[in-house]
């Protein structure tokens, strides 16, 4: 479905590198997630891929239509919702919705059936301008313009960024909804914890592609022992196993401090004799499965160390 | 343990709209205090109050010692602020940058340098002191800026979802900082979407509608909640809201 090959982008004349040398593909049907901070290249490859933007070198496909050359194909079957809310802020609701249907020379009844469950939540407000929704509403809006032409693609710039826990659930089940209507789906998100809720991800980070599978082999690839531990003075207990030998990583995570050792054969009564020798009390301290994020960290430390070198 | 920051019965109103219910509660010197809601709970509001740049409709309030209708200028430089959305000076250095702020909260030349110097020496960001901050990583602007946002030493300093976009290990590096801010006796006031930084912090408050539905320990919330996680209780507690837009 989406083809990715040696795709280069640099701004400022190269002195800034957006993309790296990237390659990637999404499959037809997939929810693919493209998860990364501020910064890692996530727009500048959703611009290419959307024919907004030209890449330095190298190729980007979509469905076989190449992403410059057939920039009018490439517009029809794609659907792009950007981060930055994009609509007419002073046309309503329904104003918004109609003139993308016509842009795309289609009409709202006709795709009516893929927007439904999304608009029909924003419906009571559509004579209100689009500029004076809440961004719960907008993020609706901006989802149903970019589907309106029914796409086979749809590319999502971080649609949860600044939104709550809440809301970003919702959208997340809304996007699961439209999988099951065939449409191939491109989302780029920096939290971590969405990673699982995707088909395939790609892990990326200062122009580079750290790592791309399954959220489950992702965490498999992960070879380390990794531990939550805890104790009553979380600000000292951190500072002590900074100072801890062999140490790899230690993290804070929710109320766990995560760690890791270069001693791979590394035991949890180890870590336990130094915490008590250094007057910690409360101690807990357990083998855990890393999440996505921890596998993040870990990938993103050895791509530094490898520059370094 | 000392309160510094006192709120009772806080009500604003927007013509009609009661942005903020009848807000009850204290904040501790030296804690770290979560203050979370779902968007357009009505947090940005409550802050605004809070650092003295708008007026509640009724209540009692007291920030750092200082009245929220009569001191509010007090209030300002007693307090230190910094949200993702605005925090430097794009087309000033970082050095010009810590020089205007500590410049602005009045702080004289020869402790502007001092207190620059240890700065810049603390973040390892030596190579980069005459860089403008446009040029710097989202992750370093961000860490400047909290730094730069304490340099007066305020008594409380207000974060606004400080953390967002940031990559993960940069984000902890961040809270490193937090923690240390609050080890020094700086209380800190966090808003965050950031579920796993709930945990971090001392107390937590969760907003609905206006009103504040839960306060206590991330532990006891997730014990009155029967939850694994704080973002199991903040589901819980937002669901509730549902939207009355």
């Amino acid at each position: 479905m989406v083809k990715v090959e040696n795709l280069t982008k640099t701004y400022d004349k190269g002195s800034i590198k957006a993309l790296k040398n990237i390659n990637l593909s999404v499959e037809k049907g997939e929810l693919f997630g493209l998860i990364g901070p501020d910064g890692a290249g996530k727009t500048s490859l959703f611009r290419i891929l959307t024919s907004l933007l030209i890449p330095d070198s190298g190729t980007a496909q979509i469905m076989n239509y190449d992403c410059v050359k057939d920039y009018k194909e490439i517009r029809k079957i794609t659907g792009y919702m950007p981060g930055k809310f994009s609509l007419y802020q002073d046309l309503s609701v329904e104003e918004n919705l109609t003139f993308f249907a016509s842009v795309f020379g289609t009409s709202v009844e006709e795709n009516y059936y893929l927007i439904k469950d999304i608009y029909t939540q924003i419906e009571p407000f559509k004579k209100r301008l689009a500029g004076k929704l809440s961004g719960g509403m907008k993020q609706k809006l901006a989802l149903s313009c970019a589907l309106i032409h029914k796409p086979e693609i749809l590319i999502l710039d971080e649609p949860t960024t600044g939104v709550d826990a809440v809301s970003r659930k919702e959208f997340w089940d809304m996007l699961k909804k439209l999988k099951k209507e065939g449409i191939t789906i491109l989302v780029s998100t920096p939290y971590m914890d969405e990673a699982s809720l995707c088909d395939r991800i790609a892990l990326i980070q200062n122009g580079e592609i750290l790592s791309v599978n399954e959220p489950q082999n992702i965490i498999n690839q992960f070879n380390r022992k990794l531990f939550a531990i805890r104790a009553s003075n979380m600000y000292q207990l951190m500072q002590d196993l900074k100072r801890f030998e062999n140490l790899n990583t230690v993290f804070l995570f929710g109320q766990f401090v995560h760690f890791t050792s270069n001693n791979r054969e590394i035991l949890e009564s180890d870590i336990y004799s130094f915490l008590e020798l250094n007057n910690h009390s409360d101690i807990f301290i357990q083998e855990i499965e890393p999440t996505i994020e921890d596998c993040f960290m870990e990938f993103a430390k050895v791509e530094n160390s490898f520059e370094k070198h | 343990m000392e309160k510094v920051i006192i709120v009772k019965n806080l009500v604003k109103k927007f013509e009609s709209f009661v942005a903020n219910d009848n807000l009850t509660f204290d904040v501790f010197r030296g804690e770290i205090f979560g203050f979370l809601g779902a968007n357009g709970a009505g947090k940005t509001t409550a802050m605004k109050i809070l650092c003295g740049l708008s007026q509640p409709t009724s209540g009692e309030l007291s920030v750092a010692g200082f009245d929220v209708y009569k001191q509010q200028d007090k209030i300002k430089a007693n307090i230190g602020y910094m949200s993702q959305k605005f925090s430097l000076y794009e087309d000033l250095t970082v050095f010009e940058n810590i020089q205007f702020y500590a410049g602005i909260y009045g702080l004289s030349n020869k402790e502007i340098d001092e207190r620059a110097l240890k700065l810049i020496e603390k973040l390892g960001m030596q190579a980069m002191r005459k860089k403008l901050v446009a040029s710097l990583p989202l992750g370093w602007r961000q860490k400047l800026s909290f730094s730069i946002a304490i340099i007066h030493k305020p008594q409380i300093v207000f974060l606004d979802e400080p953390t967002g976009g940031v990559d993960p290990i940069t984000r902890r590096q961040f809270w490193d900082l937090i923690y240390e801010a609050a080890n020094d006796g700086i209380t800190i006031f966090v808003t965050t979407h950031y579920m796993d930084e709930a945990e971090y912090c001392n107390r937590v408050s969760i907003m609905v509608d206006g009103r504040i539905e839960a306060l206590d320990s991330p532990l006891n919330l997730k014990k009155q909640f029967n939850a694994e996680n704080m973002n199991d209780v903040f589901i819980q507690l937002a669901r509730k809201s549902k939207n009355k837009e």
